[in-house]
């Protein structure tokens, strides 16, 4: 199997989706180049600067045009270039994307794929580094996913253009450079979570990189006697809700991890969820950024992170604190 | 051709400014490079230091400007401290945002700079409400408001625009043409031109070569006395070219191989000043003095910069919001 990077496993399914259906296409601002992380590199040589289009810098124009094309018989990949900047489509995605098809009473479709790179990544301060996942979760109308591995980056981008859903797409960029092996008859489908490792004691789930994260606390739980379960979601909407709570019948336990503002994140839904439907042996915790902005400084930077051993620290204090 | 007293001290402050400015960015990018000292992205604005410099120059102290990503030049240029910009540059405590906003939301608004923006465009709006509350407010300041090229392309460009001549505000907009956005050209993705939109939006519109800094700050002069004067709108097309690239890692190749040399042979606002200064008679040793006063400076706040301690933790927490604040409840 190839070993490739997170980056490039998501070149390689947009290629290959390009070749076999000439009606996808790529657009954004400076793909032509290669886009603003070498997610596109080469691509423009193979399909041209039709299909990977260069864009002004037009957020709204990018967002609403692709739908246009989109309804008009195209499959677009949107490039939004940071998630942040989504913000300035955030009407033709809400108002119009998610809703069109039932508006419209089923008549028309949004097969479009928006790519938006999410998180912190090295000093980029509070308006290049948010998570904003839980937002898209709230809004019917759209899938939500969030691939933390290079081979689910390849599989879920597949899925993703095959779809014929708008499907938000989160990408982590503090990991478009990890590596890991990648096979290429591999599908994910959306609602399917990954297993990234058994345990009996506690079921950490999360997504994105804390989803790694999350596996690292668990390497480290794992000297300590505690066998962590950790559930990668990989996608939000829909959830793999009948693996969370196989998972939480065996543990009793829950704690969700995630990057993003713990206050109404994603965590919460699921705790929630699992609250209303599963016996616990712990009260369930759910683990994110404090409700503050993110700064330039790496140490304030730090003050928002969720890491490794607060995950570990918090399954530890689930498993000593038991209600009687 | 000898100078006037005033236009030789003019000529000299404005050579000193650019020369500011550019040994300010020449030492953080190696503070970059070099020691890996400044820690996210930061975008250079060598070889557009002529319009920072001309424009604010005819500036009040108490006028407002508003900036791009790209905002060392005129935050520099109205009046912060370089010690303070270099702090926060570095991410450390005394930095004008106390660390917490790094070289795109640069601001300081003890001279009325109202921030670098991290988000291209937006601004353009804010900028116009900065005059709608001087007008508001009777006030007799103006809004100078910069932004690139690429960033008329986006939706607050039109809103913007528009606002501040429905409303007749004292604002100057500034288009500071470098000819790209990131790494595309932006007439491969401008339909028509820029100056033409400011026009029919209704706002007396003038074309200047940003790289001459003598004839910009007299335009800008005239331009900014009748804002003041008649309370009006006006847009200024400033034709300037990015000597650097796009951020200080970018190598830039995908501009045509020698353009950027060429540029900076011919069009460098640096260069055209000290032979203009030359060429009037003022001795070359005192430019080079200026020069390298600019540089010591700037060495001087990298130093105070590196030594400085990190922001305290706690203040990650601070300055979000009084009432359910991060420092009370956090989660
Ligand atoms: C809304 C938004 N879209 C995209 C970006 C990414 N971006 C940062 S700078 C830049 C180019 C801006 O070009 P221009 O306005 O000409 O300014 P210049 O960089 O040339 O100074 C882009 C696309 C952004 N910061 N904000
Ligand atoms: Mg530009």
């Amino acid at each position: 199997m190839p070993v490739m990077s997170y980056a490039d496993a998501a070149k390689l399914a947009v290629a290959e989706a390009m070749r076999d259906d000439l009606t996808v296409w790529c657009v954004g601002e400076d793909l032509g180049r290669g886009g603003v992380f070498k997610q596109y590199t080469g691509l423009v040589e193979e399909f041209g600067p039709q299909r990977i289009s260069d864009a002004p810098i037009s957020e709204a124009a990018i967002m609403g045009a692709a739908f246009g094309a989109a309804m008009a018989g195209t499959r677009p990949i949107v490039e939004m270039r940071f998630a942040d900047f989504a913000l300035c489509a955030t009407d033709e995605l809400v108002n119009q994307i998610a809703k069109a098809r039932f508006m419209f009473g089923g008549q028309s479709r949004a097969p479009m794929v928006i790519r938006k790179p999410m998180g912190m990544w090295r000093s980029s301060a509070a308006q290049h580094s948010q998570s904003l996942e839980s937002w898209y979760t709230h809004i019917p109308g759209l899938v939500v996913c969030c691939p933390a591995t290079p081979q689910d980056n390849y599989s879920m981008m597949k899925a993703a253009i095959a779809c014929d859903d708008p499907v938000v797409y989160l990408e982590h960029k503090n990991i478009w450079a990890s590596e890991g092996e990648v096979d290429t008859n591999h599908a994910v489908d959306f609602g399917k979570a990954a297993l990234r490792r058994s345990g009996r004691h506690v079921t950490l789930v999360s997504w994105s990189h804390t989803a790694n994260v999350c596996v690292e606390a668990a390497e480290t739980l794992a000297h300590q006697g505690i066998e962590a379960e950790v559930i990668d979601l990989r996608s939000l909407w829909p959830w793999d809700k009948a693996a969370v709570f196989d998972s939480v019948r065996k543990t009793g336990r829950l704690l969700v991890a995630h990057e993003a503002v713990s206050v109404a994140g994603f965590g919460a839904e699921v705790v929630a969820t699992v609250a209303q439907n599963i016996p616990m042996k712990a009260l369930p915790k759910r683990l994110g950024s404090p409700r503050g902005l993110i700064a330039y400084a790496p140490n304030l930077e730090d003050q928002m992170r969720v890491t490794a051993p607060m995950i570990a620290k918090a399954a530890q204090d689930m498993m000593e604190n038991e209600p009687a | 051709m000898s100078l006037s007293n005033f236009d030789r001290e003019a000529g000299l402050a404005r050579l000193r400014m650019m020369e500011r400015i550019r040994a300010f960015e020449e030492t953080a990018r190696s503070a970059a490079i070099d020691e890996e000292l400044v820690l996210g992205a930061i975008h250079l604005s060598i070889g557009q230091e002529a319009v920072a410099t001309g424009v604010i120059e005819t500036l009040r102290r108490d006028d407002y400007i508003l900036s791009t990503h790209r905002g060392h030049g005129h935050t520099l240029a109205k009046g912060a401290q370089a010690d303070a910009m270099m702090k926060e540059l570095l991410g450390r405590e005394g930095g004008c945002c106390g660390g917490k906003g790094g070289s795109m939301h640069i601001a300081d608004f003890g001279v009325r700079m109202l921030g670098a923006n991290g988000v291209v465009g937006a601004n353009i709006t804010i900028a116009a409400g900065a005059a709608h509350g001087i007008k508001l407010l009777g006030g007799d300041q103006i809004v100078v408001c910069f932004f690139g090229d690429g960033a008329s392309n986006r939706g607050p460009f039109l809103e913007g625009v528009n606002w501040a001549g429905v409303f007749n505000l004292p604002i100057l907009f500034v288009c500071e043409d470098n000819q790209y956005s990131a790494s595309t050209l932006t007439s491969d993705m401008t339909s028509g031109n820029i100056a033409d939109r400011a026009r029919a939006l209704g706002l007396r519109t003038t074309e200047a070569d940003g790289n001459d800094v003598t004839t910009l700050a007299a335009t800008a002069a005239e331009i900014t006395a009748r804002i003041r004067e008649t309370g009006t709108p006006e847009f200024l097309m400033a034709k300037t070219y990015r000597i650097s690239g796009h951020t200080y890692f970018d190598p830039a190749t995908y501009r045509p191989e020698g353009e950027a040399e060429r540029m900076q042979a011919t069009t460098c606002p640096i260069a055209r000043q000290r032979e203009a200064l030359v060429a009037a008679g003022v001795p070359s040793a005192e430019l080079d003095a200026l020069a390298k006063e600019a540089h010591a400076e700037m060495d001087r706040a990298l130093d105070a910069a590196r030594s400085a301690p990190w922001p305290a933790d706690e203040t990650a927490f601070a300055d979000v919001q009084d009432i359910g604040s991060p420092l009370q409840e956090a989660f």
